[in-house]
């Protein structure tokens, strides 16, 4: 399949525009998850927007610089520190923020484990514990809307989820009473305590992203691109060996040229084997696999079918 | 290049929607092997003898239980002309509220009716959701043709019956196509078995089907969503007025007013963080500048003098009623909002019901419930600048939230000052 780009540069985008009155469809994602960031810093106090250093909140730190510019962006932002990090990733993400001149919470699922918040799971994943994490640093900082990157096309539970997605004040997400979401009203309304989960995300699918990392240029994190790396395989993922995560007794270890297509707790997201090396080159792949995101590289969905629409309603990302 | 396409479905399990949609994702490759994989583990866990591709659309556990479709799902694919948005919705009368959810930014409605029924009421109702709505373009697809025998005169029949149902609605661009979700035909590609059909395949006019037009590129309107103000030393005096362009076509030099003010000012730019643009339209986030400075806020329109929005306060609408705990009673206050400004309204009066599915207007009704759609007056605290819904579909449309739960309960369509 085919992809053109709607941007190939300043003239071009113009000339196109002002004969036809058309947006590209990356344009038309770009002005609606814009105009979604704006409608939040216009609501509500103190909002965050959660930044994991994964491509999607890199993508939705992107967009926030252009919502709000020239000012800076007008909130800050939140890392869940699952401490099961990727080194290229953390090192990312102190530069961006830098770059960026915004502040920087980190909320350290380490330190919840260490005050004995919450237990450390056997398998030795991270992604559940991140839920108390989460809530007690919105809390903590009486933040009243979070901006997450979720997408719908990710998973089914996210599928129906709204893009103002209100969570009570136990940070609950209830599937069965969500608000009705028309044309462009947002409703932002809620009591102290309550607090909104927004996704300006939303629409955009894994090309969508992809092709607009290519078309803006957006920097990513390497280990999104082919590399050599030291790998063993477990359920049918490729798994980094880390310092988290080392092979078990019938494990083997072996090099292999892989790329991830989502980062999240090194212990349970797997690689794909990959000689993409460009965002170009990338999207062709995108464009042509025939699994999720999710279901190749996220030991966290596999679990059951409902996996994520239960941590969701405990009041996960 | 490739633009954005959002289409409604509405639907009920045995017309055909479900495969409808699958065929068109799994044909696109939008599905995937494990959501395949996974919707034919569970499909044959529930005792089913096919795939039951609701499923892949299905995804909240109570819908899997109860193996209905209770909310408004999207699902998305691409061609290489166009990016696709699906608002997949149930399709009996007691999810009104999500057909109504998902038609709201379509630009395309699909009512699938079965060939050996024909017309019923739920595809009467689909329509007239739509054409409330306005969504411009409403394709008809009379789907299991080859349980007919692909027969012609059934096919226009049912076309026929359902052009002189439209002439009652308020539909600009009707299509039909005669299909086979299951065996394909008509969907992806045309089909052999229908040499007398001369149209397109659904995805070819999905494609096709010129929606550019659609928005208003007339009537200049421009709610203020967010005052832009640096107070950085490059940019020490810099103030912007950040939005979504809601119609019209907005250029530097431009002659504006600004309301509830009044004031006029000249467009001095229009920037993006790409940098400056010659003009902005619908649906264009961008940051105006004007040449004077006024002063503006969240929730004022600027607009063309000589081509203003109604400001007012007594304002008549439709109303699709979405609460399940409270009725709309006259007296009744809410929150409203409407583009970016938020005022209180209070409901003088309801004028009629409308039954959705004989479009019979019960004048002897006092409230709405539940799924319900009337006409009321309203009066709000504040002036709000508006056009009707049917000239624009953003700042004719407004919300109403409840005060005490701040839940949505209902959506509205202007159709003017009250009189």
């Amino acid at each position: 399949m085919a992809y053109r780009f709607g941007h190939t540069g300043r003239s071009e985008t113009t000339r196109l525009m002002a004969t036809t009155y058309e947006l590209t469809h990356l344009r038309a994602l770009e002005a609606e998850a814009i105009h979604i960031m704006r409608e939040v810093a216009a609501e509500f106090e103190r909002p965050v927007l959660l930044f994991s250093g994964g491509k999607d909140s890199i993508v939705m730190l992107r967009l926030a610089e252009k919502a709000f510019w020239p000012a800076k962006i007008p909130f800050p932002v939140m890392h869940v520190d699952t401490g099961h990090n990727f080194d290229e990733v953390i090192e990312f993400r102190d530069r961006r923020v830098a770059e960026l001149g915004v502040k920087l919470v980190v909320a350290s699922v380490q330190a919840a484990i260490d005050q004995g918040r919450v237990a450390e799971e056997k398998s030795g994943s991270r992604n559940r514990l991140q839920i108390t994490t989460l809530l007690d640093a919105i809390e903590e900082n009486r933040f009243d809307a979070a901006f997450g990157g979720a997408r719908r096309d990710e998973e089914k539970a996210r599928a129906k989820e709204r893009v103002f997605s209100f969570r009570d004040e136990f940070g609950q997400w209830d599937p069965k009473s969500q608000r009705p979401e028309l044309w462009s009203l947002y409703n932002g309304r809620i009591h102290p305590g309550e607090h909104m989960r927004v996704f300006p995300l939303s629409n955009w699918t894994e090309l969508d992203i992809w092709q607009y990392i290519a078309a803006e240029g957006v920097e990513i994190p390497a280990i999104y691109y082919a590399h050599e790396r030291e790998v063993f395989r477990r359920d049918g993922m490729l798994l980094a060996v880390t310092r988290h995560l080392a092979p078990g007794k019938d494990e083997e270890a072996f090099k292999a040229t892989v790329r991830y297509r989502t980062v999240g707790d090194a212990t349970i997201t797997g690689a794909v084997e990959s000689t993409a090396s460009t965002p170009e080159e990338v999207v062709v792949e995108v464009a042509a696999t025939r699994l999720t995101e999710r279901g190749a590289t996220r030991a966290d969905d596999r679990v059951t079918e409902a996996a994520m629409e239960d941590r969701k309603k405990e009041g996960y990302f | 290049m490739s633009e954005l396409l959002r289409f409604a479905t509405a639907g009920s399990v045995d017309d055909g929607k479900s495969t409808l949609i699958g065929r068109l994702l799994y044909d696109s490759k939008a599905i995937f092997e494990d959501q395949l994989e996974a919707v034919e583990r569970s499909s044959e866990a529930m005792g089913a003898d096919y795939t039951n591709l609701a499923l892949l659309t299905d995804g909240l556990r109570a819908e899997r239980e109860q193996g209905i479709t209770i909310d408004v799902a999207y699902r998305y694919f691409a061609t290489p002309s166009r990016k696709f948005i699906i608002a997949d919705t149930p399709g009996h009368i007691q999810y009104t509220r999500n057909m109504v959810t998902g038609a709201s930014t379509a630009d395309v409605a699909l009512v699938l009716v079965d060939a050996r029924k024909g017309l019923v009421e739920q595809s009467r109702r689909h329509a007239f959701l739509a054409s409330l709505l306005r969504i411009p373009h409403l394709v008809l697809c009379v789907n299991k043709m080859d349980l007919v025998d692909w027969s012609q005169e059934r096919f226009e029949e049912i076309r026929d019956e359902f052009r002189s149902f439209a002439t009652k609605l308020d539909i600009a661009d009707l299509t039909f196509i005669p299909i086979s979700a299951l065996n394909g035909d008509n969907v992806v590609t045309r089909s052999p078995n229908s040499p007398w059909y001369e149209g397109a395949s659904l995805l070819h006019h999905l494609e096709e089907v010129h929606i550019a037009s659609d928005r208003n590129l007339i009537d200049v309107r421009f709610p203020v969503q967010y005052v832009i103000r640096p107070h950085s030393d490059d940019f020490h005096d810099y103030r912007g007025y950040a939005g979504t362009v809601a119609g019209g076509v907005i250029k530097p030099g431009d002659e504006v007013m600004v309301l509830p003010s009044g004031f006029t000012s000249r467009v001095a730019s229009i920037e993006t963080f790409d940098g400056p643009v010659p003009e902005a339209y619908a649906p264009m986030a961008v940051t105006v500048r004007l040449e004077d400075e006024i002063d503006i806020s969240r929730g004022d329109m600027i607009c063309r003098p000589h081509n203003r929005p109604t400001s007012g306060q007594d304002i008549d609408a439709m109303i699709c009623w979405m609460s399940e705990s409270l009725d709309l009673n006259p007296r009744d206050k809410f929150t409203i909002k409407h583009t970016t400004r938020t005022a209180r309204a209070l409901v003088k009066n309801v004028q009629y019901r409308l039954d959705v599915n004989t479009l019979h207007r019960d004048e002897g009704v006092e409230s709405l419930a539940l799924n319900e759609i009337g006409r009321i007056q309203m009066r709000t605290t504040q002036p709000i600048f508006f056009d009707e819904y049917r000239r624009n579909r953003t700042t004719g449309s407004f919300i109403l939230v409840a005060e005490s739960t701040n839940t949505t309960v209902g959506a509205g369509m202007i159709l003017g000052p009250s009189a």
